[in-house]
C-alpha cells in the first residue's frame, strides 16, 4: 500500500486535460515507442524478447518487482518485491522518473525521465506487451479513471431523477427494479439520505463488497444524489 | 406487474405485429431495428422502447422464439440449473413494451436504402440499426472439425440444443472414460467460460463417474481466474483435470470426429466426449453489413456506433471496443449506453456520458463461486479499463457461498433487465 501512496502525486502530474473525455489513456503508445529508444540499450520487449543487461519487459504489468526467474536483480529491488512492490502504471512511472530515488541500490543506471508525458507514453507503449483486459479481465487497467473527490456538503445535493434513471441502468443489471432480493438486495424506495450514506460508505470502502466499492467508487456526489432521487420512486 | 402506460402501448404493438406491417403504422416515427435478442439486443430494444415512451418504433429481429442464455448454461451442465431455468421468451417485450418482435433471420443490410432483409422475404427499414448478433466460428480453426461435426463433437458455445447434447454425452460416458475440451484462442466469448465448464463437468463426473478423466488442449499460456480455477480443481477434483497449455503443445491440436480421437502435439488419444470450442468471430450479419474489420466490428467507445457507418451500432461479443471482455454483462452494459445515445439522436433526449462495467461470476463446485469485475470508461481510442477486482485464492467457504448466491441474484436481475 505504501508504495502506491508514494507515487500518487507523480501519477497525478501525468494526467493532462482533455476536452471531451474525463478518462485518460495511460499515454500515447506510438509516441512511447519513440521514447523507448532510450531504454532499448538494456531492455527488450515484444515477440522473442529476452533478458539482456536489464530484464525483458513482456508481461511486466502486475508482476512483482524483481519477479522474473533467471534474472540477477539488485538486492534493493528484490527487497522491494518481497515488501509487496508490484509494477503497475503508477509504480512504473515513479520508478522511471528517478530510479535511484525510488530504489536505492538499483542496478538500473538511468538518470530518469523527467517529463511526465514521456513517462506516460512509454508506459502506454509497454502496456501493449502485457495481458489484455479483454482476454484476462483481471489484467491491469489501461486508463486512469476520473477522480471523484468527496464533498462535505453531500447530503444537500438535489439529485436529478432523469440522470438517475439513466445511471440506474447500471444498477439494474443486478438489482431488480421490481425489488426482488434473493442473493442481491433490493434498492428501491429507500429514503434518499439512507441511499446516499450507503453509497458513500461503499465509495470510501467502509462497507465491504468489491462490486459495490467499484461501482460506487466512480460515482460523483451529484450522481449518487441522482440515483437516490430516482430509486426513491422509480416510476 | 402494475397496469400502466406501457401495457397500453404494448397492446398496439401486438396488433401491429399481427398485421405483419409494423412499418406502416409507425410512419412518421423514427425507426430502430435491433438484430439479435440476447444480452445486447434485447436490452437495447427494451430500453429504447421503455424510455422513448412510444416515440420510437422498435423492431427486434431474432430467429429463436425461446432464447437460452449462454451465461448459466455451464450450470445446467453441472446440474445446478434446469434447461427451462435458462429459457426465455419475448412475450413481455412485445406485450408490455410495444416492441415488434420478428422471429426470422436477418440475411442482409442495405446501408444505402437503410433496410434489413429477412430470410422469410421482405425487408424492414431503419433510421438506426443495432446489430447484436453474438459470435460465429472461424472456419478451419480446429483441424478436422467444422460445423457439420457439431453433433459428434459439440461446441455448446451457443446455448440450447448444443448444450443439451453435450450434457447427454457427458451422462453417457463409460466408467473411467475421457472428456476432452479443445479451448479457443483469444479473444472469445466469456473468458472464464471454458474453465467454469471444466469445473462443472468435473462436478458431474465426480458424482457419477469418479474415475473419469478430463483433458483440456489450450492454445493459450494462461486464462482468466487461472489461479482460482487451478486451486479449485486441486481441492475439489484432485487428479481429474489435465490442462495442457501452450507451453506443452496445447495449441497443436487436431480432431477426428468419426474416430473420436484428439491429437495433441502429435499424441493421439481416444476420447468419449469432445467439446470443441473453435476460434470465434462476429455473428455473420455484421460481416454481411460490411461493418467488420477482420473478425470483429470496430466501434466508437462513446456510443457503440460502428466505425464504418454512423447509423449502425454493434453491441456485445461481435464488437471490437477495447478492454471489455465478451460477456453477457458487458453486452447489457453497452446496450444501455447505446440506447441512451440512439434515443438522443432520434428524439433529442438528453445524452449522458458513457459508463461501462462488467462482472463475471464462475462456479467451481457446490457453493464455491468466484468473480472478476471491472469498470470501464470511453476514451477517444477505445473502451478502457479503469478499475477492477478479483476473488482471492484461499477465501473462506462463507464468502464463496455468498458469491455464488450473488450470481444467482444477478441472473434474475439481468434477465429481467433484458426481457422485462
Amino acid at each position: 500500500m505504501r508504495w502506491s501512496n508514494i507515487v500518487l502525486s507523480a501519477a497525478a502530474v501525468a494526467i493532462t486535460a482533455s476536452s471531451t473525455y474525463a478518462t485518460e489513456d495511460l499515454g500515447d503508445a506510438e509516441a512511447g515507442k519513440v521514447v523507448f529508444a532510450k531504454c532499448k540499450g538494456c531492455h527488450q520487449v515484444g515477440e522473442g524478447a529476452e533478458n539482456k543487461i536489464g530484464p525483458h519487459l513482456n508481461g511486466v504489468f502486475g508482476r512483482k518487482a524483481a519477479g522474473l526467474d533467471g534474472f540477477n536483480y539488485s538486492k534493493s529491488l528484490v527487497r522491494a518485491g518481497n515488501s509487496g512492490l508490484e509494477w503497475h502504471a503508477d509504480t512504473l512511472s515513479a520508478y522511471i522518473e528517478n530510479p535511484r530515488a525510488f530504489a536505492s541500490g538499483t542496478r538500473m543506471s538511468f538518470r530518469g525521465l523527467k517529463d511526465p508525458k514521456d513517462r506516460a507514453n512509454v508506459i502506454a507503449y509497454l502496456r501493449g506487451f502485457s495481458d489484455n483486459p479483454q482476454d484476462i479481465p483481471e489484467a491491469d487497467p489501461t486508463a486512469r479513471g476520473t477522480d471523484h473527490s468527496v464533498d462535505p456538503a453531500i447530503l444537500a445535493i438535489q439529485g436529478d431523477p432523469e440522470y438517475g434513471a439513466y445511471l440506474s441502468s447500471e444498477c439494474t443489471t443486478c438489482h431488480q427494479i421490481e425489488g426482488g432480493d434473493e442473493g442481491i438486495p433490493s434498492i428501491v424506495y429507500w429514503p434518499d439520505e439512507d441511499f446516499v450514506v450507503a453509497m458513500h460508505a461503499y465509495k470510501d470502502k467502509q462497507r465491504p463488497h468489491p462490486v459495490m466499492q467499484m461501482i460506487a467508487g466512480r460515482l460523483s456526489n451529484d450522481e449518487i444524489a441522482a440515483l437516490a432521487a430516482y430509486f426513491n420512486n422509480p416510476e | 406487474m402494475t397496469l400502466n402506460r406501457r401495457v397500453f402501448l404494448g397492446a398496439a404493438g401486438v396488433v401491429a405485429a399481427g398485421l405483419s406491417a409494423p412499418m406502416v403504422l409507425a410512419q412518421g416515427k423514427p425507426r430502430v431495428v435491433v438484430v439479435g435478442g440476447g444480452a445486447g439486443g434485447a436490452t437495447a430494444a427494451r430500453y429504447i422502447a421503455k424510455d422513448s415512451k412510444g416515440e420510437i418504433d422498435v423492431t427486434l429481429i431474432e430467429p429463436s422464439r425461446t432464447y437460452y442464455t449462454c451465461f448459466f448454461s455451464n450450470l445446467y451442465l453441472g446440474g445446478f440449473q434446469d434447461l427451462s431455468d435458462i429459457a426465455h421468451s419475448y412475450g413481455t417485450l412485445a406485450a408490455n413494451y410495444g416492441i415488434n418482435v420478428v422471429h426470422d433471420w436477418a440475411t442482409g443490410v442495405d446501408r444505402d436504402a437503410k433496410t434489413v432483409a429477412l430470410a422469410g422475404g421482405g425487408s424492414v427499414p431503419y433510421d438506426k440499426l443495432i446489430l447484436s448478433p453474438g459470435i460465429d466460428f472461424v472456419d478451419g480453426a480446429v483441424e478436422g472439425w467444422d460445423v457439420s461435426a457439431q453433433n459428434k463433437m459439440p461446441h455448446a458455445y451457443k446455448a440450447g440444443s448444443q448444450t443439451e447434447l453435450l450434457k447427454a454425452q457427458i451422462m453417457a460416458m463409460p466408467e473411467g472414460g475421457t472428456f476432452a475440451m479443445v479451448a479457443p484462442p483469444n479473444p472469445f466469448r466469456c473468458p472464464p467460460g471454458p474453465y467454469e465448464r471444466i469445473s462443472m463437468v468435473a462436478h458431474v463426473l465426480r458424482e457419477n463417474n469418479p474415475t473419469a478423466k478430463i483433458i483440456v488442449a489450450d492454445p493459450k499460456p494462461k486464462f482468466s481466474k487461472m489461479s482460482l480455477f487451478q486451486e479449485g480443481w486441486a481441492n475439489h477434483y484432485e487428479g481429474m483435470v489435465d490442462w495442457i497449455g501452450e507451453d506443452f503443445g496445447g495449441g497443436i491440436v487436431s480432431v477426428n470426429p468419426d474416430a473420436m480421437t484428439v491429437t495433441i502435439d502429435g499424441e493421439e488419444t481416444k476420447v468419449d466426449v469432445c467439446n470443441v470450442i473453435p476460434a470465434m468471430k462476429a455473428g455473420r450479419i455484421a460481416e454481411m453489413a460490411g461493418v467488420t474489420d477482420g473478425n470483429w466490428a470496430p466501434v466508437n467507445a462513446a456510443d457503440m456506433s460502428s466505425k464504418a457507418d454512423p447509423d449502425i451500432y454493434v453491441l456485445g461479443d461481435a464488437s471490437q471496443q477495447g478492454d471489455m471482455p465478451k460477456s453477457g454483462f458487458s453486452a447489457n452494459s453497452q446496450a444501455k449506453v447505446c440506447a441512451n445515445a440512439v434515443r438522443g439522436a432520434l428524439t433529442g433526449s438528453k445524452v449522458f456520458p458513457a459508463k461501462f462495467s462488467n462482472t463475471c461470476w464462475s462456479l467451481i463446485d457446490t457453493d464455491d463461486g468466484v468473480k472478476v469485475g471491472a469498470t470501464y470508461e470511453a476514451t477517444p481510442e477505445k473502451i478502457a479499463k479503469v478499475d477492477g477486482f478479483i476473488s482471492q485464492t484461499g477465501e473462506d467457504a462463507d464468502l464463496r457461498k455468498a458469491t455464488y448466491e450473488e450470481s444467482v441474484g444477478w441472473y434474475a436481475g439481468i434477465t429481467s433487465d433484458m426481457f422485462g
